[in-house]
């Protein structure tokens, strides 16, 4: 077994943004970090022990006391719930004879909740930690002693569409560097083009970020190129953890070099020359295929110093998150790259000038550097053919819920929802009662408000949003508050703290959508005030939105709160 | 931010108008002009961090309020330190936090529960952050039951003044809380007992031994016995 001095010896002379790696390195071996593994990391990284301890208390995957040999993480975010998160749970508590969150007495097994695992095209879904092998995904749940003894499962995610983006059927592996081909949008761009005409192409194509926020690509490109501070950054954000969207991880797992091109593109835009992807913990094939393809391009000569015999180089480093949704917000990001615990910076500055390290940095989503080859080599116009003027080029969804074929679809915004819901996704199973557009963030729809054509214009003018491109659909089967307090759950989880509206607001909102059947007098006006004040005070995006299903919801169904119509 | 010196912004503060150089938080314009705007987290002394947000206020009705501690002033601005959003924030929060956090030796939060029209009953049922008094030093006692979460005196054990770093935060969201490394004793922490930290706690949190002996009717005796020297903890320091 290795020991913790082996673990530390490729960290000696490396800095702070090295802890998370380490972190991981010590969580896989051991199963937890203990008072000495952090007081030797403090001596290795040079930095305080007590800052050590906070940031593994941070971080859902990493544990300061003793896990499992084998640690199961089960979803209980809405798509598994209507699937069956509850039955494993049980399943699993009588089987081992402890609760969730209890060690087993022979320190075996732990069974935790976990939120999103990004696997809900195939609910129920759990992610598997095994002492010294690492992490696993295991998904539809059909035998929970899959999940305590190892199983070998294959999964194939739907996807059809316009197959712009996505090119790879469902059965093949992951795209090997021959069949992807030889990064020739790189090669071309390098050659021909300068920086300012790559990001001149993106402005023209109207390339919208796909993360969430819906910001301009090319725009943002053109603010980092253009910030006096050196170094520049690239970052990929891989951390997709929005309950209800896997988008990002099909991509990753299916087409890894389209992924790392548009990287190189990127930064030869902004003018960086050292990139991070940075992927949540819970996407641990991902993360394998990622480091595999990185390995095979910086091996091609894609990756690496003077890329085509010119003056551009690039890296590429991967960073795995470690369990805190929060991390996907641009600047809890950074932090989390520089080994801090996940808290959002105040905006401004913002990262185009003060970003990763204090320095330039453009933030970008997968799906939107996915893009960046396919623009650059056939050029704007061809890339506007699909979807509308304000919504350019295709977009990839995530379905889940009650619908016969949940998947990722790679649609041309402007079809509505009920022609995607029938013509892409094969139909509903069981009447219609309700859709949550734009992820856990995002808002629902009535099954009247579903003619709404899916662009990022026409969602907004009905006051919901693509978010993170993920749709739920739920039939009148569905328990619509139990839905709610799984919403609630996750923000009330996933908040990291701090500031006072959302470290307080969610888990206010939780505790009164706990007692929906029984409401006190004045619930509705409490959760009204609570979700108004994190919507308008809170400091981040997540505290921003923590309450915009639950608003949504409010005003669709006054029923469901004890009010009337 | 570096702002030019000799460039100006001018704004209204509700309905006043003012100009002041850039970079001017909302704050220092308003004290400018004698308004008055609440304030928790906010202290002279440590890095502003935006925490409480009761402070907010509503610039030019747009979508999210500003934390004047923090926002800088903006040219043509109309900024209302005071109107429906802004004081239903204020309020929620406040009550929120009371009916989170022991605020009885809070007496300026106290003060700003009443002014703005903050219910402490608002939230019934509703989880309060519990903590077991510490105390396990001869200097002073920490009440975390009693703690806002201001961050004030983890910074100031680390790189706001003392570089000690003592202190972290343990666990997040609701149930985020001041800690040391593994929940170690002050005397086994790098503390140095520089007593910073009990300066800027804004509640009762931090106590000073020698006050918090004489509250529960100690005699000086009895409490000079007690804070003698550091060392670490013993079965009679729980008695005392
Ligand atoms: C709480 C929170 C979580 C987020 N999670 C993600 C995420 O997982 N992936 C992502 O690309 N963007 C996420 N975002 C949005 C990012 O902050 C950022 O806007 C985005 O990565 C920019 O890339 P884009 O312009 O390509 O969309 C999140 C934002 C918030 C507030
Ligand atoms: S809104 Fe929530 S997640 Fe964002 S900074 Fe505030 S507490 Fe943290
Ligand atoms: S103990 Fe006092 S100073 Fe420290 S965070 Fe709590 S309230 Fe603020
Ligand atoms: S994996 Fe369970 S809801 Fe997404
Ligand atoms: S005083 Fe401004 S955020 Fe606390």
């Amino acid at each position: 077994m290795t020991s913790l001095e082996d673990l530390l010896v490729p960290y000696r002379g490396r800095a702070r943004d090295a802890l998370l790696p380490l972190l991981w390195d010590i969580q896989t071996a051991f199963g937890h970090i203990d008072h000495d593994a952090v007081q030797s990391i403090s001596h290795t990284l040079r930095v305080p022990a007590a800052e050590i301890y906070g940031v593994i208390h941070f971080y859902a995957l990493f544990h300061h006391q003793p896990t499992g040999h084998t640690t199961v993480y089960v979803c209980d975010s809405p798509s598994c719930g209507i699937a069956g998160a509850d039955r494993v749970i049980a399943a699993l508590s009588a089987r081992l004879g402890v609760p969730p969150g209890t060690l087993t007495p022979d320190g075996q097994f732990l069974v935790l909740h976990s939120p999103c695992l990004g696997l809900c095209e195939h609910a129920p879904a759990a992610l598997i930690a095994r002492r010294g092998a690492g992490e696993f995904a295991y998904a539809p749940v059909d035998d929970i002693d899959c999940l305590l003894v190892e199983c070998a499962q294959t999964r194939q995610t739907i996807t059809s569409g316009e197959g712009v983006m996505l090119t790879r059927q469902p059965q093949q592996p992951a795209q090997t560097l021959p069949e992807y081909g030889d990064y020739a949008a790189l090669r071309r761009a390098l050659a021909e083009m300068s920086p300012h005409r790559v990001i001149a192409e993106v402005d023209a194509a109207g390339l919208i970020g796909r993360g969430g926020a819906a910001f301009p690509t090319g725009t943002k490109w053109k603010l980092t190129h253009a910030a006096p501070a050196q170094p520049h950054y690239l970052v990929c954000n891989a951390d997709e953890s929005e309950p209800g969207t896997f988008k990002d991880r099909l991509l990753m797992e299916s087409q890894p070099h389209l992924l790392l091109e548009g990287m190189a593109l990127a930064a030869y835009a902004i003018g960086a020359s050292k990139g991070f992807l940075f992927i949540r913990g819970e996407y641990p094939e991902a993360a394998r295929h990622l480091q595999a393809a990185i390995d095979a391009a910086a091996a091609a000569g894609f990756l690496g110093a003077r890329i085509f015999d010119t003056d551009f180089s690039f890296d590429i480093e991967l960073r795995r998150g470690a369990g805190a949704y929060i991390c996907g917000e641009e600047t809890a990001l950074f932090e989390a790259i520089e080994g801090k615990r996940g808290f959002p910076r105040v905006k401004p500055p913002y990262p185009t000038t003060h970003g990763l390290f204090g320095k330039p940095t453009s933030v970008n989503n997968v799906e939107t550097l996915c893009a960046i080859p396919l623009i650059v080599a056939h050029g704007s116009a061809w890339f506007r053919q699909w979807g509308t003027a304000s919504s350019a080029g295709t977009k990839l969804v995530s379905v889940s819920g009650h619908v016969r074929r949940p998947g990722v679809y790679e649609i041309a915004p402007g079809l509505t929802l009920r022609q995607f819901l029938h013509d892409y996704c094969g139909g509903l199973v069981g009447p219609l009662r309700a859709v949550l557009m734009g992820g856990a963030a995002g808002t629902f729809l009535t099954p009247e408000e579903i003619d709404v054509p899916l662009t990022f214009e026409h969602l907004r003018a009905i006051g919901s949003t693509f978010g993170s491109g993920a749709i739920m659909v739920f039939n009148d089967t569905t328990d619509l508050r139990d839905v709610l307090r799984r919403l609630a759950r996750f923000f009330q989880h996933e908040s990291c703290g701090k500031c006072f509206p959302c470290q307080l607001g969610t888990q206010r909102q939780l505790e009164v959508l706990e007692r929906l059947e029984q409401p006190l007098p004045g619930d509705p006006q409490r959760l009204r005030d609570i979700g108004l004040t994190m919507t308008e005070a809170s400091l981040c995006g997540l505290g921003q939105t923590a309450a915009s299903a639950v608003l949504s919801a409010m005003q669709r169904w006054p029923e469901l709160f004890g009010e009337t119509k | 931010m570096s702002a030019n010196p000799n460039h100006t912004v001018s704004l209204t503060i509700d309905d006043q108008p003012v100009t002041v150089p850039a970079g001017t938080t909302l704050l220092e314009a308003a004290h400018t002009l004698g308004v008055d705007i609440p304030l928790i987290c906010y202290h002279d002394a440590t890095t502003a961090n935006g925490l409480c947000r009761v402070c907010v206020v509503d610039v030019n009705k747009g979508r999210l309020l500003q934390p004047a501690c923090i926002a800088h002033c903006q040219h043509n601005t109309v900024v209302e330190t005071s109107n429906e959003r802004v004081e239903r924030s204020r309020r929620t929060i406040l009550e929120m936090l009371s009916s989170a956090v022991d605020l009885r030796q809070a007496p300026e939060i106290q003060a700003l529960l009443d002014t703005c029209n903050a219910d402490r009953e608002r939230f019934p049922a509703a989880a309060r952050r519990e903590h077991a008094l510490i105390d396990d030093n001869p200097f002073y006692v920490r009440d975390y039951s009693q703690c806002v979460l201001c961050w004030r005196c983890v910074q100031v054990c680390a790189e706001d003044a003392q570089y000690t770093f003592a202190l972290t935060l343990g666990q997040r969201g609701f149930h985020t809380h001041v800690t040391t490394l593994f929940e170690i004793p002050m005397t086994e922490s790098p503390c140095v007992f520089c007593g910073q930290c009990i300066g800027v706690c804004p509640t009762g949190a931090l106590k000073p031994k020698i006050e918090f002996g004489l509250e529960n009717g100690l005699s000086p005796e009895e409490i000079r016995r007690s804070t003698r020297r550091p060392r670490k903890r013993q079965p009679q320091d729980e008695e005392a």
